[in-house]
């Protein structure tokens, strides 16, 4: 298995050569996933909250289609997007196939459910909780939302993070609507995906190597800003 | 605190976030719709910085298979269509979707197999009777199976050869539906023959006891065309400047840049612009 282990001493040396080529893949790579990711946050996380929450005709079916949409296959996702902003499309005219924007789009397509299923889930339980209390104080529907979404603040944190491994594992989805083109909207995936094509087998599994440690660090960044801020809670 | 905290991971998200987007402010691009052989034989990533500094025109190419390259461009997503399946270019440009087509370049395509040749056909010049080997030995036969150039060049030789392959299929007969490059790893992985274009596998990174069996049949070559997107049923297309790109690609200086790119000390693709357009 010489390719397997060297692959680990490919991602190295790409690393520590801060090529620049593949700096700039990685920065694409954080600059979509990150601001699909956020996007995906503004509207799954109210979303969720209110569908954890209030009481509404058919809101199990709402929640049973929201987990559902977790399953979401990448590759319809790129295709519907394709659909609707190909010069064809009725977006057409926007002219966002074959950027980064058209990217983002597919991503929070596909992160959005995840965000607002999970939120639903954690809002859901804690209301439970809360509900007396809000009732007895005669606290307003907002107040409830933004007081609960605060208290589950470090939950809802880890599913933002289930979002963005989502996002930035993708590769059938942003390939389609970013066309995989070089220094416009060839990410860390769909690079992985051409030089898996190629046959450069041990270069593909170095940058793998090097994706799953960006998104280690991303992680270990949360979580110790979360650890620090609980800190300081109890300081 | 918390908030601060909070607010802290807001702030380097958010600068993350829209810090450096300028790349998109050069608006002088053209969006090409070309296949996946051009691009992994790495021809483009030659040619195009060349084309770029003559001429500021940053060329964007989607790589995929020549018939979902067509339907893009078909549907207004490209402004030049740069491809290898001659006829499938001519009703495109009969359609009226595409303003004219020209020769570019061309390559062939061979059969490769692995070391022990199951079906005996290694040194052949003879594709036809290769093939029918092929059948006959049930050897397994790795097909692209996707519409693309290589798979209608290769359907085109099945039935030359008089085999329906379709009566092999999921047996001998393994229709991938994915790249050039996909489908080699898969039938070098799998010990199946593999017709693919010559410019894939002379770049292909993982051949493995692999060889070309079967080159040199007059019938193996491939030829490239390239096609202006017309710019009448699709307004948005960048005719000018795609018309500098072609033009660029059929004069002097661009066939001279095809023929001066090389692999290992081998040419990929031979320039042949003056034979005519249509």
């Amino acid at each position: 298995m010489d390719s397997f282990w060297g692959a680990f001493s490919g991602a190295l040396g790409l690393v520590i050569a801060l090529d620049p080529d593949l700096m700039e893949i990685i920065g694409l790579s954080m600059r979509v996933t990150l601001t699909a990711v956020f996007l995906a946050c503004l509207i799954g996380l109210p979303l969720g909250a209110a569908v954890g929450t209030f009481k509404f005709p058919g809101r199990a079916l709402v929640a049973v289609i929201l987990n559902a949409l977790m399953g979401l296959p990448p590759v319809v996702v790129g295709l519907l997007v394709y659909l609707v902003l190909s010069a064809s499309g009725p977006l057409g005219p926007l002219r966002l196939l074959y950027t980064q924007t058209a990217m983002i789009i597919a991503q929070m397509v596909l992160v959005t459910p995840i965000v607002a299923a999970l939120t639903r889930q954690v809002i859901e339980d804690l209301n439970r909780e809360y509900a007396e209390q809000f009732a007895s104080l005669g606290v307003g529907a907002l107040d409830r939302l933004t007081a609960m979404l605060w208290d589950a603040r470090y939950s809802l944190l880890t599913v933002a993070l289930a979002g963005f491994g989502r996002a930035v594992a993708e590769v059938g989805a942003v390939i389609i609507v970013g066309g995989n083109i070089n220094h416009v909207t060839r990410v860390m995936t769909t690079t992985i995906a051409l030089e898996t094509s190629k046959g450069n087998l041990q270069l593909a599994l170095a940058l793998g190597v090097i994706l799953l440690m960006i998104a280690f660090a991303v992680n270990a960044g949360v979580m110790a800003l979360r650890a620090s801020a609980a800190r300081a809670a109890y300081a | 605190m918390i908030r601060r905290a909070f607010l802290a991971l807001a702030a380097v998200v958010l600068t993350t976030v829209f810090a450096g987007q300028p790349s998109f402010a050069e608006d002088k691009f053209i969006v090409v719709q070309s296949t996946t052989s051009t691009q992994n034989s790495g021809l483009f990533d030659y040619l195009l910085p060349i084309f770029k500094e003559k001429t500021g025109i940053e060329v964007r190419v989607v790589a995929v298979g020549t018939g979902q390259a067509i339907k893009n461009a078909a549907n207004g997503d490209g402004d030049v269509l740069f491809v290898h399946s001659k006829p499938s270019e001519e009703k495109f440009v009969a359609d009226g979707l595409g303003v004219s087509r020209s020769d570019v370049m061309y390559n062939d395509f061979v059969i490769v197999g692995p070391a022990d040749d199951p079906a005996g056909v290694a040194g052949s010049k003879d594709v036809v009777a290769s093939l029918k080997k092929i059948a006959d030995a049930k050897a397994p036969f790795a097909s692209r199976g996707d519409d693309s150039g290589t798979h209608k060049a290769e359907l085109r030789l099945w039935k030359t050869a008089g085999i329906d392959p379709d009566e092999g299929s999921g047996d001998w007969y393994r229709e991938t539906g994915s790249g050039m490059g996909a489908t080699l790893n898969t039938g070098t992985g799998m010990g199946a023959y593999v017709m693919t274009d010559r410019a894939t596998w002379i770049s292909f990174g993982n051949k493995g006891d692999y060889k070309v069996a079967v080159e040199g049949d007059p019938i193996l070559f491939n030829q490239y065309g390239v096609i202006l997107v017309n710019p009448e049923v699709h307004a948005h297309v960048k005719a000018e400047l795609g018309q500098e790109f072609i033009d660029w690609v059929l004069s002097k200086e661009g066939q001279q840049a095809i023929a001066d790119y090389k692999v290992d000390g081998q040419q990929l693709f031979f320039p042949n612009a003056d034979k005519g357009s249509s």
